[in-house]
């Protein structure tokens, strides 16, 4: 078996699955934010006269209306606070950061869970070696009740990164490469992430092969726990032991698909509007004037990302007439970017900070675009009217080309601007 | 079974490949209530749609229909404007999941792009068949599993639920 069929076989106690089948598996863990999270859920509950199966198998995290701008948001915050003092719920996170982030920064998530997130992008938690899907919230409410839910046993497809990639490059080039490389469509397979190329990276950054697995039309993404997966979860206070290692696939495991790749050959990629499949190396949107750039989200504002940014940024200016706008992941993003005179850099480049939380990111929060804006971003998607406007132009891409396009003020290259740095 | 296996009829409105969760529910509407979201429906690609659409009309998607978040609203606001079932090529797993949980059923058919505009359409969910009365041709479909049949018969998971909770669906 597979490590997601492994994963699935022991939630739904038993000895085998099959690709195809269709399984009820007991939930170890269930994530909520305060958009799709109480004020969804809490209403069905009342109708159902049902308690929560679990709380301390239960996290929230407010993260979408934070901080409120509109007395709509804080009553959102406000009946998910009341909503998690009545169901006891203990790990609640209030404008702690953005919840895939949280999640992992607390080391919720461990090898072998079985996990739902009320999120698309749940699929975050595989970077652990977890199977973590996302859920609607009436679909949550089921969940909540009866700590169990139905799954289709997905396909596995192994995709493998060789070699490293090179300077200037990102967990995020990777993804946008392959959403033009797969398509959007993908439904109901599970994508499982290996390779030398993979294994270098930093939880953090398989975070993003994971989360944007959601991009793919994926039901999930997963990355086999290894030794720093183990590191990384004992730095966050969780006492796992190192038989977590176990959760990994079969040596003769069936994979529907097997892809491989070559990092060192992957240039930095950039996502016209309005998909991430219309990806292409950057040399290919070279020069399209922005007005404003925007380091934010789950995937493309954890301190690794900042760091990329500064890399850049450090010593440079953002160029006239665009505005950088940058929103920490979280709070103690924040905290260490701070120590680490990460910030400094930033706000010296002439970066705009902002709270750490969803923003402008799903259309929600501070910096949301205008008609004919111009925007390139290091968030996962860029659909048509996500970010503000119908008719504003968001282009994706990692932070490295975020950066290196607001002090350009045209979309553009990093290596370059970091090779330049190193001449020096 | 609390209600009777919904047979939906209705007029086809046809769209293109990956309509997202952002154009069925765009999100600076989403702080709105659902009659109101509803309205924004579509609306990127279709202006006309939230206003003409007429209760029982069938929405034909091609491949990854409701791709995007995981907002349950993008099958709500379809729901709410009286869409009995969305036909697709392929559907977003979530949007499946969502769309069976609040009651409106989805169905994959491969050949849904043959399907025209305006046509009238009759939909036999648990046979996987799509009949189409202006054409008089006929398009097959995957089955619906009776489990799913069930729980949008019951008019979604939470009277489902309840009905497993307490013997009988929700009033
Ligand atoms: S930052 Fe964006 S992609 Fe991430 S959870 Fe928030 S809205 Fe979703």
């Amino acid at each position: 078996m597979t490590l997601s069929e492994k994963i699935l076989a022991r939630a739904s106690g038993r000895d085998q699955v099959r690709p195809g089948e269709i399984v009820t598996c007991k939930v170890d863990l269930a994530m909520m934010h305060d958009s799709g999270g109480p004020r969804r859920v809490a209403p069905y509950l009342e109708r159902l006269g049902a308690k929560i199966w679990d709380p301390s198998k239960v996290v929230i995290a407010s993260d979408h209306f934070v901080p409120p701008p509109d007395v709509d948001s804080a009553e959102i915050l406000a009946l998910t606070r009341r909503f998690a003092r009545e169901h006891e719920i203990e790990s609640f996170y209030d404008m702690q950061g953005i919840c895939h982030v949280v999640l992992q920064e607390h080391a919720h998530v461990l090898p072998g869970m079985f996990a739902v997130g009320g999120d698309s992008h749940s699929p975050s938690g595989g970077a652990v070696g977890a199977f973590m899907v996302g859920i609607g919230a009436t679909e949550m409410a089921g969940v909540l009740v009866t700590g169990e839910i139905w799954v289709r046993v997905p396909e596995s497809w192994l995709i493998e990164w060789h070699g490293q990639l090179g300077e200037g490059l990102a967990a995020k080039d990777i993804m946008l490469f392959l959403c033009a490389k797969l398509g959007m469509s993908n439904d109901y397979k599970v994508m499982q992430y290996a390779g030398s190329a993979v294994t270098a990276l930093s939880m953090m950054e398989r975070l993003v092969l994971c989360n944007m697995s959601a991009e793919l039309g994926a039901k999930t993404g997963i990355i086999a726990p290894d030794a720093w997966t183990l590191a990384a979860l004992r730095e966050g206070g969780h006492e796992v032991g190192d038989d977590a290692l176990r959760w990994q696939s079969d040596a003769g495991a069936r994979y529907e698909r097997h892809l491989e790749f070559d990092a060192g050959a992957l240039a930095p990629q950039v996502a016209a509007p309005h998909s991430p499949a219309n990806s292409a190396p950057v040399a290919e949107h070279g020069g399209v004037r922005i007005d404003q750039a925007y380091i934010g989200a789950c995937t493309g504002a954890k301190l690794s990302d900042l760091h990329m940014a500064a890399s850049v940024l450090k010593g440079r200016k953002v160029a006239k007439g665009v505005r950088l706008l940058i929103a920490p992941a979280s709070t103690l993003t924040t905290r260490e970017a701070a120590a680490d005179g990460t910030l400094a850099t930033l706000v010296e480049a002439g970066a705009i900070m902002l709270p750490s939380g969803c923003g402008a990111c799903a259309g929600y929060g501070a910096g949301v675009l205008a008609d004919g804006d111009v925007c390139i971003a290091s968030t996962a998607r860029n659909f048509k009217g996500r970010m503000g406007s119908p008719g504003a132009l968001v282009y994706l891409a990692s932070p490295y080309t975020v950066a290196a396009s607001a002090v350009r003020g045209t979309i553009g290259d990093p290596r370059d601007l970091l090779a330049m740095k190193a001449a020096a | 079974m609390s209600g009777a296996a919904p047979a939906p009829r209705g007029r086809a409105w046809v769209f293109g490949d990956r309509v997202d969760t952002d154009q069925l529910a765009p999100g600076y509407a989403m702080r709105k209530p659902l009659e109101e979201l509803a309205k924004h429906c579509l609306e990127a690609v279709r202006p006309e749609f939230a206003r003409d659409v007429a209760r029982g009309d069938i929405v034909v998607g091609g491949e990854g229909f409701g791709i995007g978040s995981s907002r349950e609203q993008a099958a709500q606001a379809l729901r709410f404007l009286g869409v009995s079932v969305v036909l697709a090529k392929s559907a977003a797993r979530i949007f499946y999941r969502n769309a069976f949980n609040i009651g409106l059923p989805v169905m994959i058919v491969p050949e849904a792009g043959q399907i025209a505009d305006g046509a009238q359409l009759e939909v036999d969910l648990a046979a996987g068949l799509v009949r189409d009365t202006t054409s008089g041709r006929e398009y097959r479909g995957e089955p619906v599993p009776a489990f799913l049949l069930e729980i949008v018969a019951d008019g979604g998971l939470i009277p489902n639920l309840h009905k497993r909770l307490h013997g009988k669906p929700a009033a």
